[in-house]
């Protein structure tokens, strides 16, 4: 069985702080990780090679020092990792991050294609079903749990308010859900041969087919007009009113801040 | 693509079993404001089987046309044959703008239907408006883990697709008396487009225990007074769809179980809100959830030190003030 | 010189974070009050290779050198001195005798499993009256046809009860002294091995400690070490190994205590500011770092020097001379910088501070590293 993990590597979101002073983002020191859901997606893959032997790919598209998430897959046990990098792929929305990848993966075999649900930097869930769309391939998102049966896999797949039992037949494309494992860690030996023998495959824009019109930000249907911090943290204010009048400033509190 | 053909505000209208989502209705009520705002109409599209009976109600709701697909193999939710049925409505109907809900299914089914015909997706907004320069739509959603907020657009393809967070959107208010357009769209669909098989439709809802993931905690100290009290926090976690937390000091007292107990000895958490209720907030409780990203302090004790650290502090006996708050709550959702 | 660590070794160390901050700090406090052996974690170890760190890859291990084993050892320390002495005294006491003076037969049947953390490894010298005085052993063995009969115990044994595997010395022969010493690989259920009494202590309190007990216990004749009468040197060279580790797990102690610190006083507020913009604060911490930094730079070069095959015995005693003292020190101050609290078990630095005691005392006192130095300077 062959298996292709798409993995990103992303900011560390929850060691992003805003200065107080000015409100805009400090992203130094900030560490660089391989996205939650999709270091699930590996482990799962991960899983299915420990219980039936696989051959597991993880593939990234991202400046070079993505490597480092490529090389942290192959020390947890991947066996091979491409790099898809190139200025021309920069600036890609959704659209074109998922062609870009969808033409490398055509390279490729394959029976299964995991990715992650969402990255925590950008949390938009749609390079996954957009892979699946320009391969053709069934999708199955919000994957909590996976089986092997025979040629198909039987999985979870969640909703708010429940989930589905769905067998698909492979070649498939699943996103997978951070909940539905514990990651491993790198082994000790693991890290010594991703950083002492393992090569990672890099690949460029002439390694593949693809129109570029379709890539990077040209390829954008949507563009980023601006972005804005949401403001410094103002200082707290300590009320001291009737019961009922401090429960109306805290919904009003709760409807500014999106809670409810 | 000339975009100019593309004219007109269209609804993804999500059930489930027959229950229309409420994101949907408040897409309505979004898309009504931004249909005016344009001068276009407001199109919602519902999917599904036996779902003519809801097509009504979405008229009140502030559309002037309604399209239902009615088939069996849209009776449960699937990729494929949902993409497919959207997919040629959208390609017949030219919309400018499609709003999908940021559920479960919008964000799998919109990404499959924006690849499929080729134009932009904004994820999960959370504010929606239109440029008055050049009538495009301004699609706002914060990014980087909720760390800054973006601007998006979609200039040169259409429709501009968005799926918009639940919540966010003000309802329109229901019209009774509106009238509309009631269209049925036939869908030929065929067996390759069933190309997942389910076997089982299970119904839950989530009972998470921990605390570390609860994006709402309400958190209970010493000044709760005694374990019956809790109860009262937990009516409250439970209208805002979070868990119950606690001091070390209420742990030791056999109040509530360890796995709830928040700070340096504890679990360190970090959620979207944190309800400090009587906790006076000593240093080793702050370190485990200073971090909050809104935190709510009521304490009797105007000198506590957990107001140093509350974005809003309340002075006043919890025991008072919880409750009224659960009705207000309450109140605010009925409003919505 | 060349003071930049390998990149591989960074990312080892972040693995090695990653994996006590999830693994084994949730642990450590309840490990110290239950004096609970932490047997699940030994297995996680195990499974990240964790117990075989500075073995070629043929014999089980990860094939990395001691750097990486040193840093492993640190890492795992800052959290928990329990958890590290358990994969000290297996790695440096038991699998690196067999690796460096076990024959190819006894490789394959021991080192393997050790390395690959199937079995737990061990190791008995010190005796009720040969401490610090190695050569004072009573435990005697005589080769009777295919077998070695020990007699004799042993008393402080780390691991012991949980391990698989022991390295014994015993007198071979007594009217040579320490040239009669042999050391014997003991299997946990060879006849006439059994664990005594177990020691309750100040710190590391849940590493098992135990007496050893040999009642006529029948080692085969293969499981020798070594060559007969070599036991003393092989205890001696095995122990210059092993001060490597407790140097790295004094090292992370104090690391882990400032860190502890750093957080705490940050937060504490007295006198209406918090207590980290107060002079003597900082010029307590700069000392307590710096003083583990130099601590660092001592044991990454012992270890260093155990990769490059040079001679590190000298290098190994002040490493662990100096990072243990300096353990007990910083522990100390930070126990102090934490007033009140730091006396209590609500924080961490209490059992830090009990637990550093340990790295002065054991695998040669701190006494016994300074004969070892000014040994080496008097020569």
């Amino acid at each position: 069985m062959k298996i292709i993990v798409c993995i990103k590597q992303v900011p560390d979101t929850t060691e992003v702080r805003l200065d107080p002073k000015t409100g805009t983002l400090i992203r130094e020191g900030v560490p660089s990780i391989m996205n939650p859901d999709d270091k699930s997606g590996l482990e799962a893959a991960l899983q299915l090679k420990d219980e039936f032997g696989a051959e597991v790919t993880v593939i990234t598209m991202g400046p070079a020092q993505a490597e480092k998430a490529l090389r942290e897959a192959l020390a947890m046990g991947a066996d091979k990792a491409i790099l898809l990098s190139d200025r021309a792929f920069s600036g890609a929305d959704t659209w074109a991050t998922s062609s870009t990848l969808a033409a490398a993966i055509r390279k490729l075999d394959y029976d299964l294609i995991i990715a992650g649900r969402q990255a925590i930097d950008g949390d938009t869930a749609q390079v996954g079903p957009q892979i699946a769309e320009h391969l053709n391939l069934p999708q199955i998102s919000y994957v909590e749990n996976l089986e092997l049966a025979g040629d198909s896999l039987i999985l979870k797949r969640v909703f708010e308010d429940g989930y589905h039992k769905i067998k698909v037949k492979m070649p498939c494309l699943i996103t997978t859900l951070s909940e539905m494992n514990m990651p491993r860690y790198m082994s000790v030996g693991g890290i010594l041969d991703a950083y002492r023998e393992k090569e990672i495959i890099k690949w460029s824009l002439n390694d593949i087919e693809i129109d570029t019109a379709n890539i990077g930000l040209k390829g954008s249907p949507t563009k980023v007009k601006k972005s804005f911090t949401k403001g410094a943290k103002s200082a707290g204010k300590v009320y001291e009113v009737e019961p009922k009048e401090a429960a109306k400033l805290i919904v009003e509190k709760l409807k500014e801040k999106f809670i409810i | 693509m000339n975009i100019s053909e593309y004219k007109g505000v269209f609804v993804f209208v999500e059930q489930r079993d027959g229950d229309i989502q409420r994101v949907s209705l408040e897409l309505l009520g979004k898309g009504r404001e931004i249909g005016d705002k344009l001068g276009e109409t407001v199109t919602a599209v519902i999917l599904g089987h036996n779902i003519k009976d809801k097509t009504k109600t979405l008229i009140h709701y502030g559309a002037d046309k309604v399209i239902y697909v009615d088939d069996e193999a849209l009776a449960i939710y699937m990729t494929e044959p949902y993409t497919k049925a959207l997919t040629q409505i959208t390609n017949r109907d030219k919309p400018g703008i499609f709003l999908i809900g940021a559920t479960a299914i919008g964000r799998d089914l919109a990404p499959r239907v924006s690849a499929r015909i080729h134009t932009g997706l904004t994820a999960d907004c959370t504010s929606l408006d239109i440029d008055d320069e050049n009538k495009n739509l301004l699609m706002t959603r914060p990014a980087f883990g909720g760390n800054i907020m973006a601007t998006i657009i979609c200039p040169d393809h259409r429709p501009q697709m968005s799926t918009v967070r639940p919540g966010v959107m003000q309802l329109f208010e229901k019209d009774e008396s509106r009238q509309g357009e009631i269209e049925e769209y036939k869908v030929e669909f065929s067996k390759e487009d069933s190309n997942v098989e389910i076997l089982e439709v299970a119904k839950e809802t989530k009972q998470k225990i921990n605390i570390e993931e609860a994006n709402v905690l309400i958190s209970g100290g010493r000044g709760v007074g005694k374990s019956e009290n809790f109860e009262v926090l937990k009516e409250l976690a439970e209208e805002l769809d979070g868990q119950v937390s606690a001091s070390r000091a209420v742990v030791d007292a056999g109040w509530i179980d360890r796995n709830h107990q928040v700070g340096q000895t504890g679990k360190t958490v970090r959620p979207d809100l944190y309800v400090a209720c009587g906790i006076s907030g000593a240093i080793q409780h702050l370190a485990g959830m200073e971090e909050s990203e809104l935190i709510i302090a009521i304490n009797k004790d105007s000198g506590a030190p957990i107001f140093e650290v509350a974005d809003v502090g309340i002075v006043g006996d919890i025991n008072k003030i919880v409750p009224a708050l659960i009705e207000e709550l309450a109140a605010a959702k009925d409003n919505k | 010189m060349d003071f930049r660590i390998p990149k591989e070794h960074e990312i080892l160390r972040e693995m090695y974070r990653e994996f006590t901050e999830n693994e084994v700090k949730p642990l450590a406090e309840e490990v110290d009050e239950k004096e609970m052996f932490p047997v699940e974690t030994v297995k996680k170890l195990a499974r990240y290779g964790f117990l075989g760190i500075p073995f070629p890859k043929e014999y089980g291990g990860e094939g990395g050198d001691n750097l990486a084993y040193a840093m492993a050892v640190e890492e795992l320390s800052k959290a928990c001195a329990t958890t590290s002495v358990i994969v000290s005294a297996h790695t440096s006491l038991c699998a690196a005798p067999i690796y460096e003076f076990g024959n190819e037969e006894q490789k394959q049947k021991y080192l393997i499993p050790l390395a690959k953390g199937e079995m737990l490894g061990a190791f008995g010298l010190t005796e009720a009256n040969a401490g610090t005085d190695a050569a004072g052993q009573q435990t005697k063995a005589v080769l009777e046809g295919d077998h070695y009969i020990l007699n004799g115990s042993k008393i402080f044994i780390t691991n012991a009860g949980y391990a698989d595997l022991y390295i014994i010395m015993a007198m071979t022969d007594k009217s040579k002294g320490v040239k009669g010493i042999s050391a014997f690989i003991v299997e946990k259920d060879f006849e006439g091995f059994s664990i005594g009494k177990k020691e309750a202590k100040m710190g590391i309190k849940g590493s098992s400690t135990c007496e050893l007990i040999f009642e006529n216990c029948k080692v085969p004749k293969e499981n020798l070490l070594g060559r007969i009468g070599q036991g003393f040197r092989i205890a001696m060279k095995t122990l210059d190994g092993g001060r490597i580790g407790i140097g790295a797990q004094a090292l992370g102690i104090a690391q882990g205590a400032i860190d502890e610190t750093v957080k705490y006083v940050k937060e504490r507020k007295q006198f209406g500011k918090s207590i980290s913009k107060f002079q003597n604060t900082q010029f307590a911490l700069a000392d307590m770092q710096t003083k583990t930094d130099a601590a660092r730079l001592l044991v990454y070069r012992a270890a260093n020097a155990k990769d490059n095959k040079g001679s590190y015995g000298n290098y190994a005693a002040m490493a662990k001379l100096f990072a243990s003292e300096a353990a007990m020190d910083v522990t100390t101050r930070a126990v102090q910088l934490h007033g009140g609290y730091g006396y209590t078990r609500e924080y961490p630095v209490e059992r830090m501070m009990r637990d550093a005691k340990i790295t002065e005392i054991y695998e040669g006192t701190s006494e016994v590293q300074k004969m070892v130095i000014a040994g080496n300077m008097l020569r």
